[in-house]
């Protein structure tokens, strides 16, 4: 193939890598090889190609020997592709009459015998040589980008991704699902290892994103549909009803108050279920919005009963007290319907969050069968001060001999419940160990009960962590080393009699035990959203084996995603505590910036474009593009691929009937030629 | 629906109460159980301990032999039977040496085993495949006000829980309700029963078979059901021993298939319940006939 194109003047380069590639390839030996192959002017072996002189040596090369092609052999083209097209657009020559060969990754890494893996990469190196001479000059598209940003989630990732973005200028959306932002975290009572309270650090800011001028705040909203590509994403989302107008309400609760039910009824779901709400609410006192919201499912107005005449009449119950609290101030609405609101952003930074284990998975810890068996997050909202109980920890079951309510006076803490289990979840949620030691202390502090913390390894890595450990050793707080049997009311002795009895092989003291307590405490560890894998898929993000969305690269993208402008963060990663969301939280909105501020984004061109003369207009390609990149010219009968959307993955090319497809540096004579190279070498 | 039928030894001996309520329930239930012809011991208790190779050539005899009569499922109601069919299948998928060692000995019979064919429990067959809802429709004397124990003893869940839940499993319980019957809360449903050491070390397995009985009692049952011959005969034939170590603690202990059999108005001797130590006592609902005759085999 060579012989069809003149001129072609290679200079090709192979890289020692230090000892990484010459240990394992004789890289002298390869360059004498290629100085054999058609079209190649020079060949030289070089210790680190990366370096400032390498790179000046490929800018020098191509001046003075007229070079119009340059291939390098070294390590990955991830690591170093764009440096080295950067050192041949300084040579004065186009970037894409650059080709990369991985002898390092492909070859030296992975092989143990010498001679093979020169062989290996001399055929890789001769691959690229045929290849190359059919590159062809490229232009990198720019694309605009919309400054607007999408926050989804409004858990302290999604408040302080906000917040930073926000502060920088831009104008942002923070889209909740919840009535109020505010997350898991408004929930807690304190926070390890300062033990400063969760509120306190909190509110501020979710005050200043309700305040902020430069955030839309949309909670009770979910986002229903992503179309677009980076820089220019066009977003849905839903707003639910909460049947109250959110301009109108200035949060006085005065319906609240005058709801026909007097006394709280329902399930409160920010409490966990330990308290009662109302079908009107609001659901702690910091909400933000400080909006109310009305519960359809139980509101009064929303229950239909027969008229006179057959035809469903709201049900007579219903004295509309609210309504007439609320006054001129005409702030509710029960006609209010689903909204869908449509945006324009950029970048769009997607902080779900997670959800606990469900306790009840494990049976043999009693969850749902016990009473006095309780979630770490119930206990949260046992011991905060705005709780259901007033900050009093009382037992849901068991009563005084005076008829008051009994406060536990031993008390078992379970660590990695549904965590570190074949059996349920095998990753460490990383949180447990710190939040079961931060119960601890506030449980003794609340009580004054024995309080033992089984645990399988206290995992204390972060700062100030093991001194809190430390501290809970002091305070004498017991530590039991062994993973828990099971939880059960069997007593064996009289002083087990009506207590739950913890059965615990004790590993350090080497002997199986029963310990009888009043109350247990099950720490769940963490687990992705119930609707992470939908999430995913409305954002093309990916997910990990665990269902957790997976970042671009563990170390060095944790914060991107497989989709430019998308970014991710807090513990819809992975589970993860506020120190290390914040920080991620703001990472995101500082890989957001980049692109904002920058303005463009330079799309590769390796994208794939149609030959109209050839396209039949079949439509084969358009179902399997997974960016959604093809679309159909009904006048021109044709399919049309967008190069903005375009990944570049191939499909479609191998796809289509009449080879009407083409795609930038994958055509067809490349490929072949770097076939009929790699079989070359004999 | 058919099944190959393999009784083990516990079913055509010790427990045979258990076939007598097991087969006319199944029937009645529109359940064909074919018995395994010339099936063999099933390689549980001291075989397995003691050479798991020979073990699992005699397990998987068996199940060769069902292959070989073209049957889909084998159904296996002792829980030593299960677990130890089970588990060959388990070894011979994941050791090479014992399959080699199987297929060598198979060979020299002229059978032939793959590891394919599924073995079952009566449970996982009336709750999966037959259902609650059928067995409900099924019930014409209902177990009003009987308080029941259920205790599934510790094989049938663990270690493969292919069926229910390994620490609070509820098939037995669901299906015993469907009966009308009413379950007492009862944690120890998977505890040790003593095994076989009620006979080579009393002292320890007596006092796991005390501990089952008396929390029974203290939790209100009038009778243990159970799945397991050998749970059936540590709980039931150890009472006097058991009262001069600690205290008397007399209950019933049942299978769960002679309480379907009276449920679905089959009399207590078609049951076997007259070859129980403790007597059950007659149920309310039982018909005047059958009442008499439990209180009959009760004497």
């Amino acid at each position: 193939m060579q012989s069809t194109k003149e001129n072609i003047r290679i200079g090709f380069y192979v890289c020692h890598c230090g000892h990484n590639i010459a240990a394992m390839v004789d890289c002298a030996d390869v360059a004498k090889y290629v100085k054999g192959l058609p079209n190649v002017v020079l060949s030289r072996d070089y210790k680190y190609m990366c370096s400032d002189p390498g790179q000046e040596l490929i800018q020098k090369d191509i001046r003075e020997y007229k070079l119009n092609r340059v291939v390098v052999a070294s390590c990955s083209p991830l690591l170093h592709e764009h440096t080295f097209r950067s050192a041949t657009a300084a040579g004065g020559l186009n970037p894409y009459y650059f080709h990369m060969v991985n002898i390092r990754e492909h070859d030296s890494w992975v092989h143990t015998d010498r001679g093979e893996a020169t062989v290996k990469a001399k055929a890789l190196a001769h691959a690229a040589i045929d290849r190359v001479a059919f590159h062809k000059a490229l232009e990198t598209k720019t694309v605009k980008i919309n400054p607007d940003a999408l926050v989804v989630g409004g858990g302290i990732a999604g408040i302080h991704a906000a917040m930073t973005l926000a502060n920088a200028g831009k104008k942002v959306y923070l889209v909740e699902r919840e009535p109020s932002i505010g997350g898991h975290m408004a929930k807690f009572d304190k926070t390890f290892p300062t033990l400063d309270c969760a509120a306190c650090i909190l509110t501020p800011k979710m005050s200043e994103v309700g305040a902020h001028p430069n955030i839309t705040l949309w909670s009770y909203s979910e986002v229903a549909q992503v179309d677009g590509y980076v820089g220019n994403y066009k977003v849905r989302v839903k707003r639910k009803p909460r049947y109250i107008s959110e301009e109108r309400c200035i949060g006085c609760m005065d319906c609240i108050s005058a709801c026909v039910f007097k006394e709280p009824k329902f399930e409160d779901e920010f409490n966990e279920g330990l308290g009662k709400r109302k079908p009107v609410y609001i659901p702690f006192p910091q909400a933000t919005p400080q909006i109310v919201v009305i519960d359809p499912n139980v509101c009064l107005n929303f229950k239909r009963t027969k008229g006179p005449d057959g035809t469903p009449i709201v049900s007579d119950r219903c004295k509309k007290t609210c309504v007439e609290a609320c006054g001129d101030k005409n702030a509710i609405d029960f006609t209010q319907k689903e909204e869908i609101k449509e945006i324009e952003v950029g970048t769009i930074i997607v902080a779900t969050g997670f959800k606990t284990f469900d306790s009840k998975r494990v049976p043999a810890y009693g969850y749902g069968i016990y009473k006095n068996v309780y979630t770490a997050l119930e206990i949260e909202r046992l011991v905060n001060a705005s709780g259901p109980t007033g900050g009093e920890v009382i037992l849901r079951e068991g009563k005084n001999p005076d008829g008051s309510p009994k406060h536990p006076k031993s008390i078992g803490i379970i660590h990695c419940v549904g965590s570190r289990d074949k059996k349920t979840n095998v990753w460490c949620s990383r949180v447990c160990c710190m939040y079961s030691m931060k119960l601890a202390h506030l449980l003794k502090e609340h009580t004054g009960a024995e309080v033992y913390n089984f645990y399988i390894d206290i995992r204390a890595p972060g700062k100030g962590y093991e001194e809190f450990y430390n501290k809970l050793l002091d305070e004498g707080v017991h530590f039991i080393r062994g993973r828990v049997g099971e939880v059960t009311d069997w007593a064996m002795t009289p002083e087990e009699e009506g207590k739950l009895v913890i059965r615990v092989e004790d590993t350090l003291a080497g002997y199986v035990r029963r310990i009888p307590v009043d109350m247990v405490v099950l720490s769940s560890g963490l687990e992705p959203q119930a609707d992470a894998q939908d999430v995913r898929r409305l954002f093309n993000m990916s997910c990990g084996t665990e269902g957790f969305f997976l970042e671009r690269h563990p170390k060095l993208a944790p914060v991107n995603t497989f989709t430019d402008g998308i970014f991710i963060a807090g513990a819809c990663q992975g589970p993860r505590d506020i120190p290390d969301t914040v920080a991620q939280a703001g990472a995101a909105a500082a890989e957001a910036l980049v692109l904002i501020d920058k303005g463009f984004v330079e799309q590769e061109p390796n994208t794939a474009f149609i030959l109209d003369e050839e396209c039949s207009g079949c439509k084969s390609c358009i179902p399997l593009c997974p960016y959604s990149a093809i679309l159909y010219d009904e006048t021109r009968k044709k399919a049309h691929i967008n190069e903005a959307l375009c990944k570049g993955c191939g499909t479609c090319v191998a796809a289509c009937p009449s080879g009407s497809i083409v795609q930038n540096l994958f055509e067809d004579e490349q490929i072949f030629s770097e076939i009929q190279g790699v079989l070359a070498y004999d | 629906m058919k099944y190959s039928y393999y009784p083990g030894c516990s079913l055509k001996g010790q427990g045979r109460a258990y076939e007598e309520s097991l087969l006319p329930v199944m029937r009645h239930l529109g359940i064909e159980l074919e018995e395994l012809p010339d099936w063999n011991c099933c390689g549980a208790t001291a075989y397995m301990a003691v050479d798991e190779g020979k073990a699992c050539v005699a397990a998987s005899r068996n199940l060769a032999i069902a292959e070989k009569a073209g049957l889909q499922q084998v159904l296996a109601p002792c829980s030593a039977c299960y677990l130890v069919l089970n588990k060959t299948q388990h070894l011979i998928h994941d050791y090479p040496q014992i399959k080699s060692a199987v297929d060598r000995a198979m060979t020299s019979v002229n059978l032939k085993y793959s590891t394919d064919i599924p073995v079952r429990h009566p449970l996982d067959v009336l709750i999966s495949d037959v259902g609650v809802d059928a067995i409900k429709q099924k019930v014409t004397h209902p177990l009003k006000g009987l308080k029941v124990a259920p205790y599934y003893g510790c094989q049938i869940v663990r270690p493969y829980a292919t069926f229910d839940d390994q620490f609070n499993p509820t098939s037995m319980d669901r299906i015993l309700e469907a009966l009308g019957a009413t379950m007492v809360q009862f944690p120890l449903k998977t505890k040790c029963c003593g095994g076989s050491l009620t006979g080579t070390l009393p002292e320890a397995g007596l006092r796991l078979s005390y501990i089952i009985l008396k929390e029974a009692i203290k939790r209100g049952a009038d009778v243990i059901a159970t799945v397991c011959p050998l749970c059936l005969f540590n709980l039931d034939s150890f009472h006097g021993k058991i009262a001069a170590k600690w205290e008397s603690a007399r209950i019933p202990t049942v299978y769960f298939t002679q309480l379907m059999g009276l449920a679905f108005g089959m009399t207590a001797k078609q049951m076997g319940l007259q070859r129980g130590l403790v007597p059950m006592k007659p149920l309310a609902s039982a018909p005047a006939c059958c009442a008499a005759r439990t209180a009959a085999a009760a004497t």
